[in-house]
């Protein structure tokens, strides 16, 4: 597939032609994981990614990720519900219009509970799925994959080239994509190369 | 999901096989690719047009239901549920079985879950869809039910009743459904990519594209989605235990002898279990074969669910045998008459075809030979399938067909109408279940490639 995002080898003179970064493919995991470690340590550790066909263990430690904030973003919906469920339950058997019925107080907690904790639970779900999606940035049609082996078997790091630095006059931190070739070679790296952005469609 | 550090411990090759026949992951792949991407097969068509045909017959008993009002049901004065609320039941309880292997299997590290937990899972929607159609339905005027059962801000300022169990069934049958959608979705979005990412048709692709929400699998977002599908797990586990739980409060909160018992809720889930584990075995023996699928649902996990079903059948043998113990101990007449009455009265054939079912036939289970031969499970789901309906019937009939004044006592036969809509409502489930094995992948790829053999360094796995 997309033969077109595969980069050419000659740097390009516009802000649109240059790669996106570099990417390296690897064939199992292990490897994966031992030149995630070394990246991490060169000059590139700051800005790369892994690419994999299924969540390789190990992978987030060797990558240096923090964890997850999707569970405070599942908290702070699920109490939401949890606290609006018995609002709404309350204000609508004692304030809105209240009702005897079988002899139950107005305010029956213990019945109220069932519905307290569907609706915990349905917040909390619902927003952990888009807690998710935030912070992967999907639904995403603007960088398309690069290969399709990705999603079946093959494993990648990709070196990203980061924003310009304003500061940075001189190019001196400029990333250089020389360098980042041939670190990837030296990890063992099956297949090098640059990759363009592009979207999806 | 937990971090582990040693990567090298990972590396090793699980235990047991859960895939045989030394795939590799692009034999995987391909392997669950292969119905999505051909022409559907003469079988699929039937089996389809069948499920059509009995939907169709269910629609129009369903538009007669409409037409003329719940009249056209045998339902009489004691017997006020019957078909509508035993089918409602029987479904919701076969929607137990996908979130039962999604989440908390799951959660116990049960890594055999990952070859059936998209199936199960799907089956789990579809049956939940069936059993809120079903409920709909049995209001009798379906086009207010939503009035009824919702509730919304209306200018009369009318609630439901919070404090009514059927009210706490609309919030646990919607979120259940909700929250199973959900779970499921975010779980097919990689393997959506993989499809995706095979495809040679330009609309396909774009469609696969978008349905996929454009995942390309970096580790950044694997990160994520890993902890996401941990909390979904967790989620999940108390909410498919609730549901049962409080579709069972719709009977143990009333005063009637044979439902108002405490022992209902864990009774109820363990049946639910049961049940959807059986339709799982029903489907999956029948789609193993049929796609080429047995690498990866293997006689192990076959087996497995085997244990599985056989010991919630002792669970619900041990409730039927505790309600009687229960209704005699208690003392109380109206108790001991409902029991009596159950497997001795008019409905004794319904009682016993139950406990035959659910109870004797399981207990072939304890022999290796029949749970690990095709025909004999095929049987025994079968079986299960049709005692966990009757173990519905027996509880809502047969309970209230003699209350406590002889003189209203009535007995309930269905109508050829309750029978119609029982048919098509198979037939809507079976709709949706072979168009999903048709369009989506029936595996969840990405789950799987995680417990095959790992590629090795330095062989060549491409």
């Amino acid at each position: 597939m997309s033969n077109s995002s595969i980069a050419s080898q000659s740097h390009g003179s516009t802000s649109n032609d240059i790669p996106s970064g570099v990417v390296g493919f690897f064939d199992d995991p292990e490897s994966l994981i031992d030149a995630t470690h070394r990246v991490r340590e060169s000059e590139f550790g700051k800005h790369f990614d892994c690419f994999t066909p299924y969540p390789v263990h190990g992978l987030e430690t060797a990558q240096g990720l923090t964890r997850s904030r999707v569970p405070y973003v599942t908290g702070v919906f699920a109490f939401t519900g949890t606290t609006l469920a018995f609002l709404w339950e309350y204000s609508a058997s004692k304030t809105w219009w209240p009702h005897v019925i079988g002899g139950k107080p107005f305010n029956s907690l213990p019945a109220f509970v069932p519905i307290i904790f569907e609706l915990s639970i349905l917040l909390g779900g619902v927003s952990t799925f888009f807690a998710m999606l935030y912070f992967n940035k999907l639904p995403n049609f603007s960088k398309r994959a690069f290969d399709h082996s990705l999603t079946t078997n093959r494993f990648a790091i990709m070196l990203e080239n980061p924003p310009e630095d304003p500061n940075d006059d001189e190019g001196a931190n400029r990333f250089d994509f020389a360098q980042a070739e041939q670190l990837l070679k030296t990890l063992g790296a099956k297949d090098v190369r640059k990759v363009y952005e592009e979207g999806w469609f | 999901m937990a971090t582990i550090a040693n990567t090298h411990e990972l590396m090793k090759p699980v235990d047991e096989a859960l895939v045989t026949g030394g795939r590799t992951f692009q034999e995987l792949t391909d392997d669950v690719a292969r119905p999505l991407e051909t022409f559907p097969t003469l079988r699929w068509w039937v089996c389809f047009i069948a499920a059509i045909c009995a939907f169709f017959i269910g629609a129009c008993c369903l538009l007669s239901t409409f037409q003329n009002g719940v009249g056209m049901w045998g339902l009489n004065q004691p017997v006020g549920w019957g078909n509508d609320v035993t089918t409602f039941v029987f479904w919701v309880g076969i929607g137990h079985a996908g979130t039962l292997i999604s989440a908390i299997l799951f959660l116990f590290r049960q890594k055999w879950r990952t070859g059936i937990n998209r199936s199960a899972e799907a089956m789990t929607i579809f049956a939940v869809m069936t059993a809120g159609l079903m409920i709909m339905s049995h209001t009798g005027r379906v086009w207010l039910a939503a009035f009824w059962l919702f509730p919304y801000p209306n200018q009369r300022g009318l609630w439901p009743n919070f404090r009514s169990p059927l009210e706490w069934d609309v919030f646990a049958v919607s979120t259940y459904f909700t929250i199973s959608v959900t779970f499921w979705y975010m779980g097919l979005i990689p393997d959506i990519a993989t499809i995706r990412d095979r495809a040679k048709n330009k609309i396909r692709k774009i469609a696969l594209t978008v349905a996929s929400l454009g995942w390309r699998g970096s580790n950044k977002q694997w990160h994520h989605y890993e902890a996401a599908y941990l909390i979904f797990a967790g989620l999940s586990t108390p909410l498919v235990l609730s549901v049962h739980s409080v579709v069972s409060f719709d009977f143990a909160v009333s005063q009637l002898p044979g439902w108002h018992t405490t022992i209902f809720p864990p009774y109820f889930v363990a049946g639910a279990i049961f049940s959807g584990f059986a339709m799982v075995l029903t489907l999956l023996v029948i789609a193993r074969e049929a796609f080429g699928l047995k690498h990866y649902i293997t006689m192990d996990h076959l087996e497995k669910m085997n244990k599985i079903i056989m010991t919630t059948g002792l669970l619900v043998g041990y409730s039927y045998a505790s309600e009687f113990f229960i209704a005699w101990y208690s003392g109380s007449v109206f108790e001991r008459f409902c029991f009596i009455n159950r497997a001795f009265g008019p409905y004794w054939w319904s009682y016993w075809t139950m406990v035959s079912c659910n109870v004797f036939i399981p207990q072939l289970f304890w022999f290796k030979r029949f749970r690990r031969s095709i025909p004999a499970m095929f049987i025994v789901s079968l079986f299960v399938n049709i005692g966990m309906y009757f173990e519905r019937f027996v509880i809502i009939v047969t309970s209230l067909h003699r209350d406590f004044l002889p003189s209203s006592w009535a007995i309930y036969i269905p109508t050829w109408v309750e029978w119609g809509i029982f048919f098509g409502f198979i037939g809507f489930f079976f709709i949706f279940f072979l168009l999903f094995i048709r369009f989506l992948p029936a595996i969840a790829i990405s789950e799987v490639r995680g417990v095959m053999d790992q590629p090795q360094k330095g062989a060549s796995n491409v």
